[in-house]
């Protein structure tokens, strides 16, 4: 089994290792993947190279712009019929696998568990596929009489010239019900992010802002960037149903198209995956003037720091002394585990590759049991995910961002939904020191000398593995047993490998279980046979009478 | 209710999928060259055919899967791939050193009109395969076919690189599987080598999809079929080929560029699909069937004859890829089950003219689809209208299990929710064997479940 190394003192500066690295690459390819590596700094600004093109035939992690409009960002919304619109594997693949839980009411809509394709085939590919669509629309109009249907585009679509914003245009005239398309094809973007971006822009220009609501209660907010997968946003919810603020509208775990329709009447947006919604959050402050923070749930720390946050924006004595009886409450039962489990995870040595926002948020729940991570990276992150929003302005856009619409967003001209009253209060806040629209990404945080990776490849991870010797490694199913193979445990953290939730207090406490489970079994210990250590035994069959 | 918006009524559908019964080709073709050792699948596409590729794949065998992607951006969508391939072809051989790249195209690459075969050529030419290495090519348009249909031309590309006439011929023969697991792989050879008969089997994923725990990850493990054994096919006296949806194209491949006369039979699933399996085998491999095989046989058919009654009559729901449904629906009719329903996406006249042959007087009671238009949706309208006492296919069948209260057998791909299906085969007589235990499992536990408490039996 593999020796586990002691960095008690400090990690070791990982330079060698980064030439290590490299030295198995082409030139011209070391060269690129090294402006995606960084030792870290937390006292310095340092570039990371990030959001650019995957070298074809690296093995790497990443996904595309259809996965992330369709799979990440719409698909947990229940009732929008998804209709993919393309060959059968992208609707196939994106069915039901990512874990967005929802629960809808007795006869509400619930178009999750169904996968909707119009399954082209080469007649589509070659005389074009949009009479083919807009019949599938009819159809799923016909069976199903849904509120709305998106169309998601996937690679061949735009090549053959397929419009699915006139498809959409056509039927929401032919069938009155909202239809909006999304030109979400794979190659749009270098990874899963165009799709974000993508999904945004669709969302705001055709669904935020269709339906109005009086506002009623007194604190009013969007959880943004919060997929309900494993049933996260559920814990969320109920937390701030305790304390007392409305949730109107999450993008997008267990939603409904309805919520988002009116989400453009909160009082404060609070973002949790940057780097899937900030767009959203950004187009509301614009049109509406309603500010958003960062907020991160993930770690008991995190979690009452964020609520501290909240409560500060609403400024109310009751809020503010509910806000501090939960945490009060729901800190002494973590800290009653994080007690029995610290000492069996302190020192141990985590790396995580994931996502865009993960791989940082979950540092703190390792942080919490006295854990350091060791080497960190996004997925399909932006530098400002890794060096923080400052940095957006000096960010070269190249050619593969400039596809991607940048949406002209105008200032609402309907006096009751522009909220002066929310400017000025956001700019007297300011004053204090209240910082909005404020991620200062992952390094920031990070150990000195922990090496940073972008979009990690599959021969860099071996080197990470081999260097480290993590206890544990969290990356995605693809990654999972190939890790595992080497001995180490490996922690999904897109699908939570079944588990979950993770958020608020009592997500903390499932994942301390859950490490006190990865990190002190011995099933790793019985791998190797207790015969490899023997002496071998020459012997023969025949008695010796 | 899960799926809460099925209905029994139903509309005449002819542009909208529900719920397919059936995926897309490359993953079929990442799977064939998973089968082949020190191979290193290659997706000529966008990231995320490959990515999802990966994925699916590495969920159902709970292992390892390693594949490259061509990364295609707007431009190479517009320019074409060839830089793409050209880079990836130098990068992979540089990084990851297999011994072959399998290369197959995506819906992306295909609408664009890449000519891999082109392509490849130039990269040979450009001396980017290093020496004694090799790059295979497969076309794979989703907008085509199936999953099957990947796995089937990967399998033919193979066979067609590599296999070689020459003048020695080999008291051998060759095994060509469908689509079924590394358990069967490992069952399949299990057999040949009980019946003593040398044999190549193409493509065999046992030892890199079932691969042990041993602390240390190997890129290239130690099963699929080996490069000097695929070349050697050219000179065997006859192909088996087990699946013909699978397998077709390869064995008359084969036949046409090697003269290897081949045997089309269905997978051996069940008893006589098996017999007829072994007795191929005997008479292409010249052995008589081993004591062994028989006492096998024996032991399956017990076990027909014991359980008889939970069997007779029941209404079953299958769906999925001909090659296993074919020889399921006759192992169904062999222990009087009826195959009420069969559906598979997974297009080919082939599958209904088999279908009639083995359904027989018998076809009244069956509806069945298969092609673009037939899906889950459909069979659950259909299972709506009138019920059936179990239902076998995919792990995207439980959902329809737990709306409906049926029994639900695992059998297909992909299973994702639990696991065996990597260690224990279905296919020959133990296989069979498998199957009813499984089946036997599920109709006695829903009996135990429904029966009134004073008609709970202690002995089944
Ligand atoms: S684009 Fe084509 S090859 Fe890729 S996942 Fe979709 S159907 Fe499959
Ligand atoms: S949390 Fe991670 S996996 Fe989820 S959308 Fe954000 S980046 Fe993606």
């Amino acid at each position: 089994m593999v020796k586990k190394k002691d960095y008690s003192a400090g990690l070791p500066d990982p330079t060698p290792l980064i030439e290590d690295i490299i030295s198995k690459y082409p030139s011209k390819i070391a060269k690129k993947r090294k402006k995606g590596m960084v030792a870290n700094d937390p006292e310095v600004d340092q570039e990371v190279q990030a959001n650019v093109r995957t070298i074809p035939g690296i093995i790497t992690q990443r996904g595309c712009t259809y996965a992330g409009c369709k799979g990440v960002v719409l698909g947990p919304t229940r009732d929008i019929i998804n209709l993919v619109h393309g060959p059968i594997g992208c609707s196939f693949y994106a069915w039901l696998t990512r874990r967005n839980q929802t629960r809808p009411a007795e006869g509400e809509d619930n178009f999750i568990t169904y996968s909707f394709s119009t399954d082209m085939q080469d007649e589509n590919i070659v005389f074009g596929g949009e009479v083919k669509l807009k019949e599938a629309i009819r159809e799923a109009h016909a069976l199903f009489n849904p509120k709305a249907i998106g169309i998601f585009s996937t690679c061949p679509v735009g090549l053959i010239g397929d419009d699915v914003h006139s498809v959409s245009r056509d039927m929401q005239a032919e069938l009155g019900i909202n239809i909006f398309g999304f030109s979400c094809e794979g190659y749009r973007g270098v990874s899963q992010s165009a799709g974000h971006h993508i999904a945004n822009n669709g969302v705001f220009k055709n669904v935020v802002g269709l339906n109005d609501r009086p506002r009623e209660s007194k604190f009013q907010m969007n959880l943004l960037g919060e997929y309900n997968i494993g049933g996260d946003a559920f814990e969320l919810e109920a937390l701030f149903e305790e304390i007392g603020i409305e949730l109107i509208s999450t993008f997008s775990g267990n939603s409904t198209i309805k919520s988002m329709e009116y989400s453009h009447t909160v009082d404060l947006n609070i973002v949790m995956c940057h780097r899937s919604i900030n767009y959203i959050a950004e187009m509301m402050e614009e049109k509406y003037g309603i500010p958003w923070i960062k907020a991160n749930f993930i770690g008991a720390d995190a979690t009452a720091k964020t609520l501290r946050k909240v409560g500060e924006f609403f400024d109310d004595a009751d809020l503010t002394a509910k806000i501090e009886e939960v945490i009060a409450r729901e800190s002494a039962k973590v800290q009653v585990v994080m007690d029995a489990i610290k000492p069996k995870t302190e020192g141990k040595l985590a790396m995580m590759f994931v996502g865009g926002s993960r791989a940082h948020h979950y540092q703190e729940l390792f942080k919490e049991l006295g854990m350091t991570t060791v080497s960190a990276g996004y997925e399909f992150a932006h530098r400002d995910d890794y060096e923080g929003r400052k940095v957006i302005p000096n960010i070269k856009i190249d050619a593969d961002t400039r596809n991607i619409e940048d949406l002209t967003i105008e200032k609402t001209d309907n006096p009751e939904l522009w909220r002066d009253d929310l400017v000025t209060k956001k700019a007297a806040l300011e004053e204090k020191g209240y910082a909005f629209s404020d991620y200062e990404g992952m390094m920031p945080e990070m150990a000195k000398n922990s090496l940073v990776i972008d979009d990690v490849s599959h021969h860099e991870t071996e080197k990470l593995i081999e260097f480290y010797k993590p206890d544990i490694f969290c990356a995605g199913i693809k990654e999972k047993y190939v890790v595992q193979k080497s001995g180490i445990p490996l922690k999904q953290l897109h699908s939570y490998d079944y588990g979950g939730p993770y958020t608020a207090f009592g997500g903390a406490i499932n994942f301390f279980k859950e490490m006190e489970r990865m990190l002190v079994t011995d099933v790793w210990k019985m791998v190797d046979s207790p015969w490899k250590s023997e002496p071998e035994i020459v012997g023969s069959m025949t008695i010796n009478a | 209710m899960l799926l809460r918006h099925t209905t029994e009524k139903e509309i005449d559908r002819k542009a909208l999928t529900i719920n397919p019964a059936k995926t897309c080709q490359p993953v079929g073709a990442m799977y064939a060259a998973l089968g082949i050792h020190g191979c290193l699948p290659h997706s000529h596409g966008s990231q995320g055919c490959c990515s999802y590729h990966r994925t699916a794949l590495t969920r159902h065998y709970k292992e390892p899967v390693m594949a490259a992607t061509s990364s295609f951006t707007e431009g190479s969508s517009v320019f074409g791939g060839q830089a793409n391939l050209l880079q990836a072809i130098g990068t992979i051989f540089s990084v990851y050193d297999p011994e072959i790249i399998a290369v197959h195209s995506t819906c992306l690459s295909e609408t664009i009109g890449d000519d891999l075969k082109q392509i490849v050529a130039k990269a040979n030419a450009d001396g980017k395969v290093p020496e004694g290495k090799h790059v295979i090519e497969a076309a794979t348009p989703s907008y085509v076919g199936s999953h099957v249909t990947g796995y089937h031309n990967m399998l033919e590309s193979i066979v067609k690189y590599f296999a070689i006439k020459t003048d020695e011929a080999k008291r051998q023969i060759n095994l060509l599987a469908g689509w079924v697991e590394p358990s069967d792989m490992r069952e399949l050879k299990r057999i040949t080598k009980m019946m003593g008969i040398k044999t190549v089997l193409a493509p065999d994923t046992s030892d890199v999809l079932d691969a042990p725990m041993t602390g240390k990850f190997e890129m290239y493990p130690k099963g699929g079929t080996t490069i000097p054994e695929l070349v050697s096919m050219g000179d065997s006296m006859k192909t088996v080929a087990i699946g013909q949806f699978g397998t077709k194209g390869a064995a008359v491949a084969l036949d046409n560029s090697c003269k290897v006369p081949f045997d089309l039979l269905d997978l051996p699933i069940g008893v006589k699909a098996t017999d007829r399996f072994i007795m191929s085998l005997s008479k292409a491999g010249a052995v008589s069937v081993p004591e062994e095989i028989d006492m096998e046989r024996g032991r399956l058919m017990d076990m027909i004859t014991d359980m008889h009654q939970y069997f007779y009559g029941k209404r079953v729901a299958l769906f999925g890829d001909p090659d296993q449904l074919i020889p399921m629906v006759e192992f169904l009719l062999d222990l009087d089950m009826v195959p009420a329903y069969v559906v598979s996406g997974t297009p080919g006249k082939a599958f209904e003219k088999r279908l009639k042959e083995v359904l027989g007087d018998k076809i009244d009671q069956v509806k069945y689809k298969n092609g673009a238009n037939a899906d889950m949706f459909q069979l659950h309208q259909w299972i709506k209208q009138e019920g059936v006492d179990l239902l076998i296919g995919n792990t995207y069948g439980k959902y329809i299990s737990l709306d409906e209260k049926i029994p639900f057998l695992r059998m297909g791909f992909p299973i994702v929710d639990r696991v065996g299906h990597s260690y224990f085969p279905t296919l020959g007589y133990m296989g069979g064997i498998r199957i009813l235990e499984k089946m036997l499992d599920l109709i006695m536990q829903y009996q135990d479940e429904n029966s009134p408490e004073e008609a709970v039996e202690l002995v089944m």
